[in-house]
Order: C-alpha cells, then structure tokens, then sequence
C-alpha cells in the first residue's frame, strides 16, 4: 500500500491558494473551520462542494456573504451524499454526451448530517459506487442548533440532551464506529484524520480524489464553545485525541486497514478529558465508572485496530 | 398542415407510455425509487438504458427523499433529469419539493396518483399530489395515455424554458391509466429532438463561474426570494401556451390550461381532474342529446390554477359541481373545490357550488356513477340549491 | 444577474426584482465582512524570533496568516478573530497575543 504522504511532503509545498475564504461566521479557533480550510488545499481540478445543513454551511453562506470560492450546494440537512451522487453521475453522463466537463465532487457534512440523520443517504451513496469524495467534520455533537447530542458524541460526554445530571451524568451510549459502517460497504478507500496533522489530512483528501470511486474521510475538528475550552486549545486538544489513542489515525484501502500513527506511548486519557469542560463531571468519584468504560473503550477500539491490522482485514 | 408527419399509432399502457416519452425526450439522469403503480415506468427506463436504447445515467435511489435529492443536483450540474413516484414516496419527497422549486430546478415527474396511508391503499386518488399543491411544482394533468405520453414531454419543454425553470409533475391516475392499455400516437424521435433540444441550464455548475446554491437567507431578505418564486410560477401559463403551440405542431394536438366541453350556454358545469373527465364527458354527450345544458370542465394545468379560464368558463353556470379525488381534512372542502370557490368569489361570481367527494382509494367512479351525478345535478337546479355542501359520493352512510 | 453588491444589499437598498434569481450568489462574498473586528486580543509576530516554519499559517482557520516574500508570515488583521491558535502552535514562541 502507498504512504497517503505522497502529494505534499511538507507545509511548504501545500498550495497558498484557498477555495474556502475568510470573512466566514465560524468561532474563533473552530475546529471545522480549519478542516474545510485543509481539505480545499488538496484540490486538482474544477471542483465543487455539496455541504449539509450545519455549522460550516451556516456561517458559510449567510446571504449575502459566502466564503467558498468553488461552486457550493447547499439542499438539506440529510441528503448530501444523495445530492453529491446527482451530481457526480450528471457530470459523468454529461461528459459522455459531450455536453459537460468532469469535476471532482466533495460532500461535506458534519457528524450530525452523517452519523445519524445522513446515514441512509451515504449507506445508498457508497453502494452505488459513485465517484465522491464524502468528508465528516466531526465536533461529536449538533454543535450549531446547540451542542445536542449525535451517535458521534462519547459515552460520558455533557450536551444539552445529554447533560451531566444528578441522575444521568452524561451521554450512555457509545459513539458509532463510521469509519467501520462505511468499510463494511467495501468501497476503495476510507481514512480518519485529525486537524493536528495537516499533512496527513491534505495528502488524504487528495488521495482519496484521485481515485475512481466513493470515499471517505473522517476528520477530528474540536469545537471551542461546545467543547467548553479557550479557542487557542483547538490543535492541541485535537493533537491529544490522537496522542492517547481517542481517536487513532487509520486508512482502510480496498478492506485492508492500516494504522497511520502508532502510538506506542499514548498519554493518559485523562489528558485529552480534563482540558475539556464537556467531561469535568466525570472527575466526580460518583462518576469515575464512567470514564472507567471510555478509558476501556479505547484501550479496547486500539487493540482491536492493531488485531485487525495484522489480520489484513476491516471489513 | 404542411407534409406528413412521421407518426406511429400503438398501444402502451400509460406507465409504458411516461417511459417511453422519457427515453424520447433524451434524458440524462434518471433517479427514481419504485412504487405500486409506477413502478412499470422505472423498470422500462432500466430497461432501456440497459440495452443501450437510452443514453443515461439510471441510478435505483435507496429512497425517494434520496430519488429526489439525487435529480436536483443532477439538474443543477445542467443534466435533463426525470423521475417519478406516488402516494407514500412523493409524501417522503416532500421537503426536497419545496426546494426544488424554490431552487429552481427542472426536474420532469410523473406522478402516478395514489392514496395516501392509512389505511395502505395502492389504488387511485389524488391524495398525494394534492398534498404537493403548495411546493411550488407545476401541476399537469392527463386524462388519457395519449396526454400522459404528450404531457411528459411538453413538460420538458415548460420545465426548462429559460423564462420559467421550475419542476413540473405530470399525473397520471394510478393503475386507471398507468396500467390501462390505450392506443396513441408517439412522435418520431427527431421531431422530439427538434421540439426539446438540449439547452444548457443557465445556471449550471462549473467551476469557471462559481456560484453557490442554497444559502442561508435572515428574515432581511428571505421574504424577496419568495416573492420571485411568487413572481416566477405565474409564467407557467404563459410557457405552457407557448409549448403547447409548438407541441401541436409536431403533433396536430393543442393543449390548453382547461379543456372546456359543451360549456358555451351550459347551465350545469362538473369540473374535474384526470380520467374521470372522459367519463363525464361521455354522459354528458348523452344528456346532451336530451337537450339538457350540462357541461363539463377539465384542467390540464393545476398549479398555477388557470384562474382567468375558470372564471370566464363559470361565469354564467347556474350550478357548479366540483369533483374532488381528494379532501383536506379540516378545511371548507376539497383542495379543487377550494380553489374554484376562491376563484368564484374573487371574480364576484355567485352560483350554486357543492364538492363532490369521490373515488378515495380507487373506488371506481363509472358511467353510472356520472349519469346518478348529473341527476341529482339537474334536480338541485330545479330545487335552486344543493341539500349539501360536500357530497361524500357512494359512501356506505 | 448572478452579482451582488454585498454593501448595498447590506444597507437594504434592493428589491426581489434585484437579488439574483433563488439567491444563487457568484463566489465569493464574504471578503466583504471583516471579522478582524470580532477581536478582543491580536497576534503579535517578533519576527527575529521566527523560524520561519509555517505553522501558524496552516493552523489559522481563518486564513489570516500570510506567507509574505522571505518565507516568512505576516498577520492579516482584517479578518484575524484573534483566536490565539497561532501563538499556542508556535514553536519558538515568536507570537503573543496582546490586548486589542
């Protein structure tokens, strides 16, 4: 398998140009806005975005202000990849008629357009093997109708329909493992990524646009306000997550997995959760069983990798 | 009439017949997702596509939401896109109708009409694209297969004018057309090439002129937007003349807005919608003989409601009997019902009117069924007013 | 058709009959709204310090750091929302951020 650092070695030779444009409405220090900033760096010909309802689209194309410099759809909130495949097939059959020109297609939507509401409309979209690239910014919740909880949040995390009450302290469910549910559709190529390793994400997105199929990439964005931490802490908490093996760093090529960054020493969970207002609760001693399981979750989710990585197999 | 015209006379059902159109009219993408009665339309076009007879992109969508969703981006990135559904399926479409339109998106549908749940019925009513009246769509539809076939393609025509750009839904009573054999006339393939020629979509996407589609719009400016689509959708009318006279052209066959019969010095007016206006008609070529002045009215265009044409028409009707495949609850009538009553009062025509209620679910509305209507019609007159408002017509009470 | 002027759209001054049809804007608009004004600290580069190493420029989610000739950056303050990532991924510390 090739090393996804194959188009852009260093900072240095990433492109200076920027698809996405400043003046956008996102927070300061916003984890997503950097996302869509890395992932337009990886663009090789006439391109467009498909964006679901969210943050990024709202503070993104607030009339009469829009900060994308490539043509960008909006529709709705759970039909991005429906949309992205119309227009994808359109191009491709356009092309063939004479009557049009290829470009690259980009869904872009965030955990709760994709885990959730979304999820039938990629299941259908991968199946049907149609040539798009499918990016999930994941803030772990529905950060812009106000931090409520998605099946992307942790188990333990705090949210406003899952808040760190008296009797619930917190969300009780485990997150979906995505980059599993997608693999299981077979399709070439799907990959995770965090904004704290910018290269890797670019050289990803563009991988991943090279190849004549349906993709996927699931990025890592920390969310300052719904996180509950200062803006400067986005890359550095975003880095924490893949240091203590939260969020481990993987591409599944054509079935077969292999973990990007290993992390031989990871640093104690406790580190990525108590620079983060969201879980102080579970540094209660009546709730220290809860981060007991996300801590086993975890150690567990990278064993898991590291079996399936040796086996040869995701899905 | 000039030279003779390349024209063949077969029989198709009308699902064939939709289909059969689609693959003349060239289309691009087909997105669809399938449904009793329609699904004959979406296996033919696969069909078609499979054996290398229609060049198009045929994607079997996971759902109708996602059927949809699939041909506004494809119309967007400039492809001539067609789907179809019914009942339950346009139901799911519906949040992405009103973005169609409001989008402007022309996307080409044919709307196999059936009953809405609950209970489940697959059979013939209005239900469902009645619940689509409001979406912005224009709203064609056929009596016959001959003007399910001639409709479809005259709605590429409507949907893509460069005045208009709007989705246009072609409906077609479930299984009463969409699975009836009926012979008609198709066109040749070049006159149909010569008729809707492919015009690239004004607002394509390309990437060398970059817009975005779909902001967010504050209450500041949402309103003005609206008030396009408000602006925008009473060109149908206008478009739709147009594409008719160039249809008929090709054809020999005009359509208006409302097909008027027997109305200039009629005293009794049914209106109606899809096939049952040629079961009127037949009945009412019959009281005719007997010198009875009934007439009977069908609407070829729904949305925008040909308002002017329905004044002029009633304007002097004693009675009114509106014929309703459908009802919304709660309300002072039928959707059809309250638009004629609307339309009525707003031209300060005063004149017995009562909705009629019938065929919910398929039950058949036959000859019989019209001959018992015009009765109680010309009784009501004589009497000088209906016993009701709303007749619920052939409902076990 | 396709073209706006953000400003006077901004001051009210349009009708339905101006604004491009379904609001599908030409790309892109929104250099028109500084968020520089959105700041309550800025970034301050010493650069005698920088290493020159780009961090600070794929780290601004606002694509407020610039590369200028040198290989060096320079802050954009117009659109910089003073968000402090800059000054927290700098290696040799050559950011701080200062009161506005």
């Amino acid at each position: 398998m090739e090393s996804a650092q194959k188009y852009f070695r260093t900072i240095r030779d990433v492109p200076t140009e920027d698809y996405f444009a400043p003046g956008h409405r996102l927070c300061a220090g916003c984890g997503p806005s950097l996302a869509m900033k890395l992932s337009m760096k990886a663009i090789r010909m006439p391109t467009l975005v498909v964006n679901a309802t969210g943050c990024v689209e709202v503070s993104t194309s607030l009339f009469p202000y829009v900060s994308w410099r490539l043509p960008w759809i909006h529709v709705a909130f759970e039909n991005t990849a429906a949309v992205a495949s119309g227009i994808s097939e359109a191009f491709k059959i356009l092309e063939k008629k004479g009557r049009g020109k290829m470009h690259d297609v980009i869904a872009i939507a965030g955990d709760g357009g994709t885990f959730d509401i979304g999820l039938q409309a990629l299941s259908g979209a991968l199946e049907r093997n149609h040539k798009m690239l499918y990016i999930c910014y994941d803030n772990e919740a529905y950060m812009n109708t106000g931090i409520q909880r998605s099946g992307a949040t942790p188990v333990g995390a705090a949210t406003t329909t899952s808040p760190a009450g008296k009797v619930v302290p917190g969300k009780q469910e485990r997150k979906k493992d995505l980059i599993g549910i997608v693999a299981a559709h077979r399709i070439p190529y799907a990959a995770t990524a965090s904004i704290s390793h910018p290269l890797d994400f670019i050289n990803k997105v563009r991988k991943a646009l090279e190849i004549d199929g349906p993709t996927f990439i699931h990025v890592l964005t920390p969310c300052t306000l719904g996180w509950r931490y200062p803006s400067s802490q986005t890359i550095k908490i975003a880095r924490l997550a893949v240091e203590t093996r939260y969020f481990p760093i993987i591409e599944v090529e054509n079935g077969r997995v292999r973990i990007n960054i290993k992390v031989t020493r990871p640093k104690p969970l406790e580190e990525f959760l108590e620079a983060q207002g969201r879980f102080r609760h579970l540094f209660e001693p009546e709730n220290k069983h809860i981060l007991e399981i996300l801590k086993h979750q975890v150690e567990e989710n990278w064993n898991r990798l590291l079996k399936l990585e040796e086996i040869g197999l995701y899905a | 009439m000039s030279e003779l015209k390349q024209v063949r006379k077969i029989a198709l059902t009308g699902d064939e017949a939709v289909a059969y159109a689609a693959k003349q009219a060239d289309v691009d993408v087909i997105a669809a997702y399938p449904i009793t009665p329609q699904t004959i339309i979406v296996e033919r076009l696969s069909k078609y596509v499979a054996d290398g007879e229609l060049n198009a992109a045929f994607i079997q969508a996971e759902s109708e939401h996602s059927a949809i969703s699939i041909c506004l981006g494809a119309a967007l990135a400039g492809a001539r896109t067609f789907t179809s559904t019914a009942s339950q399926g346009l139901a799911l479409m519906h949040e992405v109708l009103h973005i169609a339109s409001s989008m402007r998106a022309p996307i080409v549908m044919a709307i196999a009409n059936r009953a809405l749940n609950s209970p489940l019925n697959i059979h013939c009513d209005h239900s469902d694209v009645m619940n689509a009246r409001d979406t912005g769509w224009v709203h064609l539809f056929a009596n016959n297969v001959q003007q399910a076939y001639d409709l479809t393609l005259m709605a590429f025509k409507i949907a893509e004018d460069p005045e208009l750009l709007l989705p246009v839904s072609v409906n077609l009573d479930g299984f009463i057309l969409t699975h009836s054999v009926e012979p008609l006339e198709v066109l040749s393939d070049e006159d149909i090439q010569r008729y809707i020629p492919h015009i690239p979509y004004p607002y394509r996407i390309d990437f060398d002129r970059p817009l975005a589609y779909g902001v967010m719009a504050l209450p500041d400016t949402y309103m003005e937007f609206r008030r396009q689509l408000y602006e925008v959708i009473a060109k149908a009318y206008e478009v739709f003349r147009d594409a008719s006279e160039s249809f008929s052209n090709i054809s020999g066959r005009l359509y208006n807005l409302i097909t008027p019969y027997f109305v200039e010095d009629a005293e009794i007016i049914v209106v109606a919608l899809g096939s049952t206006v040629e079961t009127l008609r037949y009945i009412a070529r019959k009281f005719r003989e007997r010198n009875v002045k009934i007439g009977v009215v069908g609407l070829t265009m729904y949305r925008p409601f040909p308002e002017k044409e329905i004044a002029n028409t009633l304007a002097n009707a004693k009675c009114v009997a509106v014929m309703d495949r459908a009802y919304s609850y709660g309300g002072v009538g039928g959707p059809l019902y309250t638009d004629i009553l609307s339309t009525l009062y707003k031209n300060g025509i005063r004149t017995m009117v009562a909705d009629f209620v019938y065929g919910l679910g398929g039950r058949d509305f036959k000859l019989m069924d019209a001959e018992e209507l015009f009765n109680k019609l010309v009784k009501s007159v004589e009497v000088g007013r209906f016993g009701q408002d709303i007749y619920w017509w052939g409902v076990r009470e | 058709m396709t073209e706006i002027d953000v400003n006077k759209i901004i001051k009210g001054e349009f009708s339905w009959k101006t604004l491009p049809p379904a609001a599908m804007v030409k790309v892109p608009t929104s250099l028109e709204y500084k968020t520089g004004v959105w700041r309550i600290e800025k970034p301050i580069i010493d650069q005698s310090k920088c290493t020159k190493c780009l961090l600070c420029w794929i780290y601004c989610p606002d694509m407020a750091v610039k590369r200028i000739d040198g290989g060096s950056v320079e802050i954009d303050y117009e659109f910089c929302k003073g968000c402090g990532i800059c000054a927290e991924v700098c290696p040799p510390k050559a950011i701080k951020m200062v009161e506005e």
